[in-house]
């Protein structure tokens, strides 16, 4: 088993219910582990939350982060991928001031090179969206950067496996556990 | 049950106790709780709750009584402080897979979050502590929560739950009815057994020639007591224990050879490193058990019956797990195993046995010196008892030396803090488990430490009554401490000697009997008087200063480089 630090998305199904996030992260805690990206959502499945996050691990430590996740009463199933094993995306979103885009063609070549959109367009400012990959959405925050952003964001990583996770096998089992 | 009742939330959480039928729970009042003290009252005469003198006090107490008799034990605290002082229990009871249910009283729904008087934020407190906690804001929610607490503290892994209830939820009426909990979707108590990993299981311990039993808590919590001595004389294969695994095969088994861990018996911890096949049966490799994981048991395949899947692999890789409550594992085992001729195997269990008597046993239990030796107290107890005593022990030297001779002949009769080594834990544990086993003797075995730090609930065992010998075993020293400054720290002495009170006339002071004891020719006697008395009785014993516990296999050392002195 490979002991090289790997970027390791982890998805979680679960029970939506106050404190399981807090139960979550306290399992990095304990560790000592920094979660590189977080983000929840609805599931597929009616009444099942998602947890998708990202850590940088070992695979033995991204193996125990897991069970230990797994062992929570309120999680369902947690899985760990590789960035192969994965499909994912971040948004991100640039705020900069209006006067730019029409003064500074750069700008314009910037977003259209990067298949960037604007959002939005108001007297004062305007706002970019861009949804890639981390390196993508770092190119163009530095390309901006010298005009000044005056607000930068970048959402946690949302990511949906290449294999089938079997989450309706395991919701057929869950019958199981309440006989 | 279709019981309809239009009640209050508290009320409703006395009915949901009565309803899993406790009938016995440890507490401490307060403002935020006060409604349920107010039912408790009414319901005195079905549900008896124990005044502690603290609230750790009160989980341990419950933690005592949920190891001798095999139920889950309940405490109840109020907001703020009292919810805060549960802590201590409540991570011991989850180091240590404890069945607790602990009821916190929680500040209005309205005030959460406004800094309001005695508000803690004890769900985010207890939840690394906890298998699982919950707050509750409305009273319809408790007979549905109260019942998962239930479930989810006993079934499994067992474990604490924690219930904060906010005090208008404890006013509000609703009604009731109570349904109990028989599974959780996102929870799977126990993993299905798997018949391939039970065969794969059988072919290597059948190919092993030196093969060595490890047992852990996980046969008494998953009353596997049977099963795994039927396993045991089935195979004829060593067994040694974990200090939670004690007293799951009496102590005169002849397949039974002692202790593993820092200091545990010499055999056991060395031939670790020699066995062929090391099936590890409801325990956790603890690093106390393992000491430097990288040099543990390298040589031996292994096999690991257990419960909680996320132990698998989790200190030690395991060649062959078996995922099951251990009993339906060992039932599905035994047949497959077949009965072993292993004299010369044996024969070094027999061997090193011997060193460890010679250079530590002799010395420990028939000493020859002036002072007294923990040892010959456990002697003495073991004798007076018949070995048919609870033995709650505190941590320190005392808890090993109590560990390594005291005899059993039953399960469920030693209790310690094991993974928290929680100092303090000995005298309200054992007044739950004499509650727990009350046609048992039950004695707890103190150091001077670890005995001021909960000495007040001395009071509590005076206004109950409750019939707990205590033994304190006085060095004058926060002893094991003391033992690593001489051994590590050259003799610096640095706060570990005590002077200490006079701890019989303090035993007085509660009207409890006591006696202290300084010459060898009073021991047995004092014992003897002590285990003959009717009710509580006070035991100081005074034993030798410096003495240290050995063997011993220093932290971060391997089995290997165990110590005999
Ligand atoms: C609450 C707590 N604080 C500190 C410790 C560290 N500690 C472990 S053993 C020990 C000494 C115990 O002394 P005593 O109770 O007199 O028992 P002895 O070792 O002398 O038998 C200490 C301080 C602990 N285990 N628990």
């Amino acid at each position: 088993m490979s002991t090289e630090l790997t970027r390791y998305t982890i998805s979680i199904y679960s029970e939506n219910n106050v404190g399981l996030l807090n139960r979550i992260s306290a399992i990095f805690l304990k560790r000592h582990i920094n979660i590189e990206s977080l983000t929840t959502s609805l599931s597929e499945i009616p009444d099942v939350f998602r947890f998708v996050i990202v850590v940088i691990v070992t695979e033995p430590q991204v193996q125990k982060l897991v069970q230990q996740i797994e062992k929570q009463v309120d999680v369902i199933k947690a899985f760990y991928h590789t960035d192969e094993e994965t499909i994912f995306l971040e948004t991100a979103l640039y705020k900069v001031k209006t006067n730019f885009l029409f003064e500074e063609r750069q700008i314009q070549n910037y977003i259209k090179e990067s298949h960037a959109s604007i959002v939005t367009v108001a007297p004062e400012y305007f706002v970019i969206e861009k949804t890639g990959f981390r390196h993508e959405t770092d190119k163009l925050r530095e390309q901006l950067a010298p005009f000044g952003l005056l607000q930068f964001v970048r959402s946690g990583r949302i990511s949906v496996s290449k294999a089938p996770m079997g989450i309706s096998e395991i919701l057929n089992s869950f019958k199981e556990n309440l006989t | 049950m279709s019981e309809k009742l239009h009640i209050s939330g508290a009320e409703a959480v006395i009915r949901c106790l009565l309803a899993e039928g406790v009938d016995l729970i440890y507490g401490y009042p307060g403002g935020a709780i006060m409604p349920v003290y107010d039912e408790l009252y009414k319901f005195q005469d079905q549900l008896n709750h124990v005044l502690t003198r603290h609230e750790q006090g009160a989980t341990h107490a419950a933690q005592g009584y949920a190891r001798t008799s095999g139920k889950v034990g309940v405490a109840v605290a109020t907001s703020g402080p009292g919810a805060t002082n549960l802590i201590t229990g409540i991570a011991d009871a989850q180091i240590d897979s404890t069945p607790l249910v602990c009821i916190t009283g929680q500040v209005a729904a309205h005030l959460l979050g406004s800094d309001a008087f005695q508000e803690t934020d004890i769900i985010g407190i207890s939840t690394p502590v906890t298998k699982w906690n919950y707050q509750i804001t409305r009273a319809e929610e408790i007979p549905e929560i109260m019942a998962k607490a239930f479930y989810i503290a006993r079934s499994g892994r067992p474990g604490p739950v924690l219930i904060d209830i906010t005090k208008d939820a404890q006013f509000a009426t609703f009604d009731y009815s109570y349904k109990k909990c028989t599974g959780v979707r996102s929870y799977r108590a126990v993993p299905k057994l798997d018949q391939a990993q039970v065969e794969a299981a059988a072919a290597a311990i059948n190919g092993a020639k030196k093969p060595l039993i490890v047992w852990g808590q996980g046969v008494i919590l998953g009353e596997a007591e049977a099963a795994f001595k039927a396993f045991v004389e089935k195979t004829q294969i060593p067994a040694v224990w974990t200090i939670l695994g004690l007293s799951a095969l009496e102590t005169d088994h002849p397949l039974n050879k002692g202790m593993v861990g820092m200091h545990g018996n010499y055999a056991p911890n060395l031939l670790t490193q020699e066995c062929d096949v090391l099936i590890a049966i409801g325990m956790r490799f603890d690093d106390r058990v393992t000491g430097r994981l990288d040099a543990y048991a390298k040589q031996a395949k292994v096999v690991h019956l257990e419960i909680d899947p996320a132990e698998i692999n989790k200190n030690v890789h395991a060649d062959y797990p078996v995922l099951a409550n251990c009993k339906e594992s060992l039932e599905a085992l035994t047949p497959l195993i077949e009965t072993k001729k292993l004299d010369t195997w044996m024969a070094r269990f027999d061997e090193l046995y011997a060193k460890e008597y010679e250079a530590v046993i002799e010395k420990d239990l028939k000493p020859s010196k002036e002072g007294l030796t923990m040892g010959e107290v456990m002697v003495e107890i073991n004798k007076a008892s018949k070995s048919d005593a609870v033995i709650v022990t505190d941590v320190g030297q005392h808890q090993m030396v109590a560990c390594r001779y005291a005899s059993f002949v039953r399960s469920k009769s030693n209790v310690t803090s094991g993974g928290l080594g929680t100092m303090g834990f000995a005298l309200p544990a054992a007044i739950g488990a004499k509650m727990g086993a009350p046609d048992r003797h039950v004695v707890a075995v103190i150091g001077d430490g670890g005995y001021q730090m909960t000495i007040q609930e001395l009071g509590t065992i005076f206004q109950t009554g409750v019939g707990v010998k205590i033994v304190v075993l006085n060095n004058n020293f926060l002893g094991m401490v003391r033992q690593w400054q001489q051994l590590f720290f050259d003799k610096r002495y640095a706060s570990t000697e005590m002077t200490n009170p006079d701890f019989v006339t303090i035993a007085k002071g509660y009207h409890i009997p006591a006696k202290k004891v300084t010459d060898r020719e009073d021991l047995a006697g004092a014992v003897e008087e002590m285990l003959a008395t009717e009710g509580p009785y006070f035991l100081e014993v005074v034993v030798e200063k410096e003495d240290n516990v050995f063997p011993m296999i220093p932290t971060g050392a391997s089995l290997t480089e165990i110590r005999l002195n």
